[in-house]
């Protein structure tokens, strides 16, 4: 009558050997493919580590300039540009360029990665209800399966550094950006989507004139939700080597350094700002039409 | 006369997965309530036969769920139908393969809806060219193209707006420009000033009045409103539960309801400017003393013009003349007042009005 009592479970040697097959499985699956894994994702690492060389090797201030330049084109905003120059300079004066450059590089191709990936597959969810029934649990497991969780088959499949830790990162941050794209899409005034049939649109003159259009603000939302992903993560992937902001907060948490931790949080907060506020600021240039109805 | 320029022919459309295996059935007489027992199938359209003149506003009027903003979509197929044909110059539209559809959409018919539906991330003169632009006219082309018709339409020096800068009539202007700028033959418009002001709504039925004056477009009008269908409609059709329940000019509606319903709708017009004088005259009589009347009339002057030439040349009896001057009938003033005045039978009517709304709204 023990089941009773006890929830009935299998027993432990069962379970230990269920567990062992199913690792051995994978190591060997591992060992099969990692290399050709890896190979497959060397122009992703190539071009990364360049970005990163890039970032470092120019000189501080060249890269202050084009960052704060590229802050002004795309938000037009005297108050944001300011901000980054005033923040940079501070990273710069409390010690944390290097490390600062890294992580810009990783949260930048991250960025790029998602959106990439992830316009396409909101869009084609957007088009398919079925499509969006399959693929709206995945995303609730790679946004709640705790990171470390998939740390680990990405680590024995491509050891540690930089791809697996990008790969971390992308899964984490990617969610955000295909769910709100497909929300946008599917929320556009179905009347303008008529009017747009009506006058002989074919599916691609729809999709660049009405839907990613009129979509914009919530695919920007799905934008900023991903870039503050990806900036969260920085932390779990230098767990497994990502060189950056990550590694100096790891280091404090495990000697209890009180400042340096702050310090390099702050940084990440800065950075994540800099980020939001002006690929926001140029999601609104992009919809002056709607500052029209107050002018 | 002349062929049709959209002739639709035994048209039924079933809303709902199984209408192909439905329709063998409701073409047997299953009425909507009937089909409505089954929650998943909806009677939008049921035997629709209607023949459209080319260069005429042909008005399809009903309440609400009554499927004319289902009818105007079946034009352009913009709706699937279940069964029928739709001949627009003798193609049917029905049988169009996508890419035939799409240049028909883009050169022979046109849409303006009730809700502007215009993009709102362009301007104006975006948003006219729009249909020109789908259609791959180069972009010099269409700008002068579309400058020209937001003129006409009267926003000029608006080119650059958005949308939401202009208000709701001025966003209709935009709408029927872009429908007009791609130089379709055929205009859909589906209940396109429901969403006006009252006075708004009268200065665009008389923008849409006059541009068609030269242009003699083919017009398909929505609306729920009898006055605009009056107003506009060289012919009318009234549809009801998906079917069409009476069709024929202005002054056919108003002077012979098919039914009760027709009836509801026609108790509240102004009959003295709707109907002309040569609906009720009496035929010329060799003895009529009409001749030597003392006023005489033009074919196509309404009751209430007519009452008051009558009254002010105090004569109880005029003679009605063609265009050309010549006497084809006469008309006392006592048909004219009783033509004016809906008799006490229609009275009942009225109460009718208020039963159908309910009918409507429930």
């Amino acid at each position: 009558m023990d089941w009773v009592l006890e929830f009935p479970q299998i027993d432990g040697t069962t379970l230990r050997a269920l567990a062992r097959t199913i690792d051995q499985q994978y190591r060997a699956f591992s060992r099969a493919w990692g290399d050709a894994i890896e190979a497959a994702f060397r122009p992703l690492l190539e071009f990364l580590l360049w970005f990163e060389k890039l970032l470092i090797a120019t000189p501080w201030w060249v890269v202050l300039g084009v960052v704060v330049g590229v802050v002004w084109l795309a938000s037009r905003s005297r108050t944001i540009t300011l901000g980054t120059a005033v923040a940079l300079v501070l990273i710069g004066v409390f010690g944390m360029w290097e490390d600062t450059m890294r992580t810009l590089a990783i949260i930048a191709v991250c960025t790029l990665l998602s959106v990439l990936l992830g316009l396409p597959i909101g869009i084609a969810m957007s088009r398919s209800d079925r499509l969006q029934a399959t693929i709206n649990p995945i995303l609730d497991v790679m946004q709640t399966m705790p990171s470390f969780v998939y740390l680990i088959p990405i680590v024995m499949l491509l050891g540690i550094g930089l791809v697996p830790g990008l790969l971390v990162v992308v899964i984490y941050s990617m969610p955000p950006i295909i769910r709100l794209t497909n929300l946008g899409i599917r929320l556009v005034d179905a009347e303008v989507l008529e009017a747009a049939d009506a006058f002989g649109s074919s599916g691609w003159q729809k999709l660049l004139d009405v839907q990613l259009p009129l979509s914009l603000p919530t695919i920007m939302a799905g934008l900023n939700q991903t870039i503050m992903a990806a900036l969260a993560m920085v932390v779990v992937a230098s767990l497994i080597g990502v060189r950056g902001l990550g590694q100096p907060v790891l280091q404090a948490i495990n000697n209890q350094y009180f400042t340096q931790g702050v310090l390099n949080g702050l940084a990440i907060v800065a950075i994540a700002i800099i980020f939001d506020r002006t690929s926001q600021a140029f999601g609104k240039r992009l919809q002056r039409h709607r500052d029209a109805e107050h002018g | 006369m002349a062929d049709p320029a959209i002739r639709i022919r035994n048209l039924f459309k079933i809303f709902g997965p199984r209408d192909k295996a439905l329709i063998e059935r409701v073409m047997a007489g299953m009425t909507k309530a009937e089909l409505q027992s089954d929650p998943a199938h909806t009677l939008g359209l049921r035997d629709i036969n209607i023949d459209m003149r080319k260069g005429t506003i042909q008005v399809v009027m009903g309440l609400s769920g009554s499927g004319k903003s289902t009818l105007v979509r079946h034009i352009n197929r913009l709706i699937e139908p279940t069964a029928g044909e739709i001949l627009i110059e003798g193609e049917d539209v029905t049988a169009m393969t996508p890419d035939r559809l799409r240049a028909f959409r883009r050169r022979q018919v046109s849409m303006v809806f009730q809700r502007f539906a215009l993009l709102p991330h362009k301007t104006v003169l975006d948003n006219v060219t729009y249909g020109l632009r789908i259609a791959g006219v180069g972009r010099s082309d269409r700008e002068r193209a579309a400058g020209e018709w937001v003129e006409r339409v009267g926003l000029s020096g608006y080119e650059n707006s958005f949308p939401a800068q202009l208000s709701g009539g001025m966003q209709q202007r935009v709408g029927l420009a872009r429908a007009l700028a791609t130089d379709a033959d055929i205009l859909l418009m589906d209940e396109p000033f429901s969403a006006l002001d009252p006075l708004i709504r009268s200065d665009m039925q008389a923008i849409l009045l006059e541009l068609q004056k030269d242009l003699k477009k083919t017009v398909v009008f929505i609306t729920h409103d009898l006055d605009e269908a009056l107003r506009l409609g060289d012919r009318i059709a009234i549809l009801r539960d998906g079917a069409i329940v009476q069709q024929g000019n202005p002054q056919d509606i108003v002077m012979s309801p098919a039914d009760d319903y027709v009836a509801a709708f026609v108790a509240e017009v102004n009959r003295g400017k709707v109907v002309k004088v040569e609906t009720i005259m009496r035929p010329l009589s060799p003895d009529s003393s009409a001749l030597s009347a003392r006023s005489a009339l033009v074919e196509g002057t309404s009751l209430e013009a007519a009452a008051r030439s009558m009254t002010e040349a105090e004569a109880t009896e005029a003679v009605v003349l063609d265009s050309g001057g010549h006497p084809v009938g006469t008309v006392t003033m006592r048909d004219v007042i009783g033509a004016m005045v809906p008799s006490g039978d229609e009275g009942r009517g009225h109460r009718g009005a208020a039963a159908l709304a309910a009918e409507a709204i429930g």
